[in-house]
């Protein structure tokens, strides 16, 4: 049904969106790239000049930066196996006929509309606080010393935190590829005598691969950037120990205030990014007919 | 799936996900009672659920405090305004996308996703002083356009995959008829496309209303939404939980309730398409 000039009417509407998304990704990321080579730092401004690689060699070296890496990398991997597996647990119980699911929605879906930094201060503050949060008064409760989460477990905290708030995306979704499922099939399997757990592996779970794929990418592409949630509770410490790749950089912009080393950390992002993005893409992309 | 089941596993698995259910929304329903306790009660210790000594305090002295209004009335104008003008710009490319297929048509929506995982921190110098050079620093309009930028692609995405399901034989129907683009556009595609559409700008509302990276460096006060009230309003650490508490509920709370009532459209959008 195309012609030629309903081609030419396609190209044209398409038009305005590809170029703006390319002035917003490209002359960001240019000056990105320049400022990299550049020695800058707003506490001595008088100090400019071309450095060469060193920013990068900065970065590379720097015993945070691995760590940082490792830490990103947890975060993104840590919440999507949490949010998916429960996901798919939660999802699975409330699909059974149960009375009230229009109010379980409702319950589940909550996480999903608070944002960053007030799910950040609610954990932090009325949960993780070690003298007046609710888990420290349900250790004194069965007399054990109250757990300093974000003290001694500050990734592990933070990756609860964060599978809070994205379990509703993902138990939402893979709830509502379960209810598109017929109930014949799953009634004849039964009859059949397939278990629970084959029923599952060779019915239910080929069903939701499209589903699970689309979690999988659209959380990937927010979590990269998690930001709000260590910013707010443990700031990358104790020390570095919760600092990830995006909040590495953030120090180095504003606490050391080293423009030229923060962009080059924003450049290694950025390949980190599109790593992540060419394997994700080549693993799950097929089920996406997009 | 609903399947005849006997009452007694009906039982059983209605409270087990009543419980779940429970857990997961219990961090908010706690936040919400502790913005109606005294700062006494809502240290107190052992933590009171019934026994404690419920107040307006809260709610009155950050209203009184703060100026309120103000951030909601932005955080309004820069979500709805980012969502419309992403629409304006995305529903046409949506439409090509899905009536006039290229063959780079899937690469192109993977690369538009694609530019969402840059990391908002990697860029973050370049687009402050870039906001800063164009006088945009601390305005709505500012606010609007970033974030309308970073939401586009979901928002390409979303209407593409509702576009699609469209059937193609009405629009040649209505072009037999002598319909033009825009006519095939404003007469046929948008009254079937509309929920769609709806779903979107429901998301799109919620996604910009709950940004809080570029909505807190990109403003100081004039136009800083709720977001940046609230960073603003984080007391020192284990400090007046009652008011924190109901400064978290006044910024949560408009999103909640417009979430709520929308949430079966809401989740069809979020599917992407994955669940037909």
């Amino acid at each position: 049904m195309s012609t030629q000039s309903s081609r030419f009417a396609a190209r044209l509407m398409v038009a305005p969106s590809v170029g703006l998304l390319l002035i917003w990704m490209i002359v960001p990321l240019a000056m990105t790239l320049y400022y990299s080579f550049r020695l800058y730092r707003l506490l001595s401004p008088d100090r400019t000049g071309w450095v060469g690689f060193n920013n990068y060699l900065w970065f590379l070296n720097s015993p945070d930066f691995w760590l940082a890496l490792f830490n990103t990398l947890a975060l993104v991997g840590g919440v999507l196996i949490i949010t998916v597996v429960l996901g798919m647990l939660i999802a699975l119980l409330i699909d059974q006929p149960v009375k009230g699911q229009g109010v379980l929605r409702i319950l589940v879906i909550a996480p999903f509309f608070v944002m960053p930094p007030v799910a950040a201060s609610i954990w932090e503050n009325l949960f993780m606080h070690p003298q007046n949060g609710l888990f420290a008064a349900l250790a004194r409760g069965i007399g054990a010393e109250p757990i300093l989460f974000l003290e001694n477990y500050p990734m592990l905290s933070v990756i609860g935190i964060v599978s809070w708030e994205w379990l509703p995306f993902a138990t939402l979704i893979l709830l509502t590829a379960l209810q598109s499922l017929s109930s014949e099939q799953l009634e004849a399997a039964e009859m059949d005598g397939a278990s629970a757990l084959s029923r599952f592996r060779y019915i239910i779970l080929p069903h939701a691969t499209r589903a699970i794929t689309v979690v999988i990418l659209i959380q990937t592409i927010f979590l990269l950037g998690i930001f709000g949630e260590i910013f707010t509770t443990t700031q990358g410490g104790p020390g570095s120990a919760s600092t990830t790749l995006p909040y590495m950089i953030f120090k180095q912009a504003i606490a050391a205030k080293d423009i030229g080393r923060a962009a080059a950390g924003g450049i290694i992002a950025v390949i980190l990014a599109n790593i992540v993005a060419y394997f994700l893409m080549r693993s799950i992309g097929k089920h996406l007919d997009a | 799936m609903a399947r005849a089941v006997t009452p007694r596993r009906k039982l059983i698995t209605t409270i087990a996900a009543w419980a779940v259910a429970l857990i997961i929304f219990f961090p908010v329903l706690w936040m919400i009672l502790t913005s109606f306790k005294t700062e006494a009660s809502a240290v107190a210790n052992p933590p009171e659920f019934l026994s404690a000594d419920w107040t307006l305090e809260n709610y009155a002295e950050v209203w009184a405090r703060s100026d309120y209004p103000r951030f909601f009335w932005n955080s309004v104008v820069i979500s709805v305004g980012s969502t419309l003008l992403g629409l304006l710009v995305a529903v046409p490319s949506a439409w090509a996308m899905a009536f006039v297929p290229g063959k780079k048509t899937k690469d192109l929506l993977m690369w538009m996703l694609s530019t969402k995982m840059m990391p908002a921190v990697a860029v973050m110098i370049p687009l402050y002083l870039l906001f800063q050079r164009l006088g945009l620093i601390d305005t709505k309009i500012g606010l609007v356009f970033a974030l309308m930028l970073m939401n586009l692609p979901i928002i390409i995405w979303m209407l593409y995959t509702y576009f699609k399901e469209i059937p193609g034989e009405i629009l040649e129907a209505s072009r037999m008829d002598g319909a033009s683009l825009w006519g095939e556009i404003v007469h046929v595609l948008t009254p079937m496309a509309l929920p769609g559409i709806a779903s979107t700008m429901l998301l799109n509302i919620i996604l910009a209303w709950n940004e809080a990276f570029w909505t807190i460096v990109l403003t100081t006060t004039k136009a800083a939404p709720l977001s940046a009230f609230i960073a603003s309003f984080s007391a020192p650490q284990g400090l007046f939980y009652a008011k924190l508490s109901a400064a978290s509920a006044m910024a949560i709370m408009p999103i909640l309730i417009l979430g709520w009532f929308s949430q079966k459209q809401l989740v069809r959008g979020l599917t992407f398409g994955a669940v037909k």
